[in-house]
């Protein structure tokens, strides 16, 4: 008689013996997880629609660049302008994903659950800062390699005309790399001061969007210096200028561009110290919330 | 090996308010019940055993560790069930205790496995792939549990796991808890301000009030010889008790009831003499356990 087979035992409870992996697996796994996040992915349908509704904009934008340029032949943007041109979809990016990556954390209160394991207090910001801006930096950066297929394959100059696009898309990628670490920061610390979304979301487009005015009656004061560094006053805008010094020619102004003068290097520092003050901000509102 | 000892702990928050007053108890592996009243203490000494926290003064350790210095450690062998709601509610229970395991640094398949495995200890079967906002209070205090149990620490800290939960439903969980405690071979300290509660389930007993401790000790040690028999007579429970004093029974009135002290089997014979002499309607006659509670409450005069 065969032996039976596919009988359940209830074996009762394992013991665990296996490797306990360290602090760099168990940060990844933060990071990941909060990417994925980010996209909606491992998520609810709802969750999803935004984050893809902005990719779908930003790809359909590039493939519409692409096109034009291969047919026509006219550059519309360049990889720096694009990100230029993108911001304000990315400032609703960050608005909508920083609250999900950080507020729905300190609503539900699982964060007691994260600072209970063998997690430092520091990792759980840094992981949800660095799965943002990645996340900021794909949405920028993945239509800007798809900008840079199209052209590198249509135009027809050969491999040196691959290699002049790939020139022009590094710095292109840098920039957007500027621009997610940057919104990344100042999102991510608005949206970690209130667990309630709809305030995050609200907190975050305010702080970009309500200093563009101040960019505004700035540069309208009667001095040229004070016109030169008003561009410090909002985020965006701060970019752009160190955008405009370190890019040069590949970041042409259109009307209404950005005029810093000679005060690049302040605008450089500048950025500096902004994302700076936010992680240490960021560090420390994360302190305070642990010991709750 | 001590599971955990403390010494002259003393924690004082800013504002001058003392949580911990000079605690120092050690207690052995088990399952050890925290009780105290709401503001005792008990979370504060979970967060200063976990690391969470840092003492004002006075030394701790934990499965012989000191989180203080080695807190990461310690969060390694230990679980932890906060009191409070901790589910984020658009996560299902199976995505949510996997992604805690890796944080406590499983690899991911065994992370998924060990979810699983957690999550059928606890009691929860298909339901662990729907949303956790759709769940029952129970079913979510389950989930807590679980969470704790992912990553097969040594110690559990269970912060009033009953919270909530209609009479079933802290039955049940308390019996999952001591399965933990006693199947599973993990040690489990269970705060609750219902002493009533946790006296059922562990062996050892902390009381703490106003940060200062009350009395640590076996569960044996403080319930020893104090069962008592609980009679119920419809009326004449005065003439009762003079007659049961008048045999040299121990009587205490409790509302309605006659408490005697249990000493042998001869006692329920001399309640029920008594009660057929007097020809008083016995309403009930039960053994109870002596409620540790009454332990504590010997300092107020009612009951001296």
């Amino acid at each position: 008689m065969p032996e039976p087979t596919g009988v359940i035992h209830d074996i009762g409870y394992q013991r665990y013996t296996g490797p306990r992996l360290g602090r760099r697996a168990v940060f990844g796994a933060l990071y990941l997880h909060g990417l994925r996040t980010a996209f909606g992915l491992g998520r609810s349908a709802k969750a999803k629609i935004f984050p893809w509704l902005v990719v779908a904009i930003v790809s359909v934008v590039a493939a519409g660049i692409t096109a034009v340029r291969s047919q026509v032949g006219e550059t519309v943007m360049t990889y720096a302008q694009f990100a230029d041109n993108m911001s304000w979809l990315v400032i609703f990016f960050v608005a909508v994903v920083a609250p999900e990556l950080v507020s729905r954390d300190l609503r539900s209160g699982v964060l007691p659950l994260y600072f209970s394991r063998p997690l430092p207090r520091s990792d759980y910001p840094l992981a949800k800062l660095l799965a943002l801006a990645t996340a900021l930096w794909l949405l920028l950066g993945g239509p800007q390699l798809l900008m840079f297929l199209g052209a590198a394959f249509t135009l027809g100059d050969g491999m040196r005309g691959v290699w002049n696009e790939l020139l022009d898309l590094l710095p292109g990628l840098l920039y957007a790399g500027l621009w997610a670490v940057v919104f990344a920061s100042v999102g991510l610390l608005v949206a970690s001061l209130t667990g309630k979304r709809a305030f995050a979301a609200g907190g975050v487009v305010a702080v970009f969007l309500m200093t563009t005015p101040v960019v505004g009656t700035l540069s309208i004061m009667p001095s040229r210096t004070v016109n030169e560094l008003a561009f410090l006053a909002s985020p965006s805008t701060l970019v752009q200028g160190v955008g405009d010094w370190a890019l040069g020619d590949l970041l042409p102004e259109g009307q209404g561009g950005i005029l810093i003068g000679d005060f690049g290097p302040v605008y450089a520092v500048a950025a500096v110290l902004l994302v700076a003050g936010c992680v240490a901000l960021l560090m420390l509102r994360y302190r305070k919330v642990a010991a709750r | 090996m001590t599971l955990i000892a403390t010494e002259s702990l003393t924690k004082t928050y800013g504002g001058g308010v003392t949580a911990l007053a000079d605690l120092t108890v050690a207690v052995e592996p088990g399952i050890i019940g925290l009780v105290g009243a709401n503001g005792a203490g008990k979370s504060t000494l979970i967060k200063i055993l976990l690391g969470l926290l840092a003492p004002t003064s006075g030394r701790v350790r934990v499965l012989g560790l000191d989180p203080t210095t080695d807190a990461a450690q310690v969060r390694t062998r230990v679980g932890y069930m906060p009191e409070h709601d901790a589910l984020p509610p658009d996560l299902s229970a199976a995505e949510l205790v996997t992604h805690l395991g890796r944080i406590s640094g499983l690899p991911r398949t065994v992370a998924r496995e060990r979810a699983s495995e957690a999550l059928r200890h606890v009691g929860l079967y298909e339901e662990r792939y729907r949303p956790v906002g759709g769940y029952s209070t129970g079913m979510k205090q389950r989930v807590k549990l679980a969470q704790a149990l992912v990553h097969d620490p040594d110690l559990l800290l269970l912060d009033e796991p009953t919270n909530g939960l209609d009479p079933a439903g802290r039955d049940a969980m308390l019996a999952l808890v001591h399965r933990i405690g006693t199947e599973f071979g993990i040690s489990v300290l269970v705060c609750s301000h219902l002493l009533g509660e946790v006296e059922r389930i562990c062996d050892t007993l902390v009381a703490i009030d106003g940060g200062r401790l009350l009395r640590a000790d076996h569960i044996s040690a403080m319930t020893s010889a104090t069962d008592v028999l609980a009679v119920e007579v419809s009326e004449g429970t005065d003439e009762l008790a003079a007659r049961l004093a008048a045999l040299d029974l121990p009587v205490r009135r409790d509302g309605r009831l006659l408490l005697v002290e249990l000493v042998d089997d001869a006692t329920y014979d001399l309640i029920l003499g008594a009660v057929a002499e007097l020809d008083l309607p016995l309403h009930r006659l039960d053994q109870r356990r002596h409620r540790v509670a009454e332990l504590f409450a010997t300092r107020e005069p009612s009951h001296a």
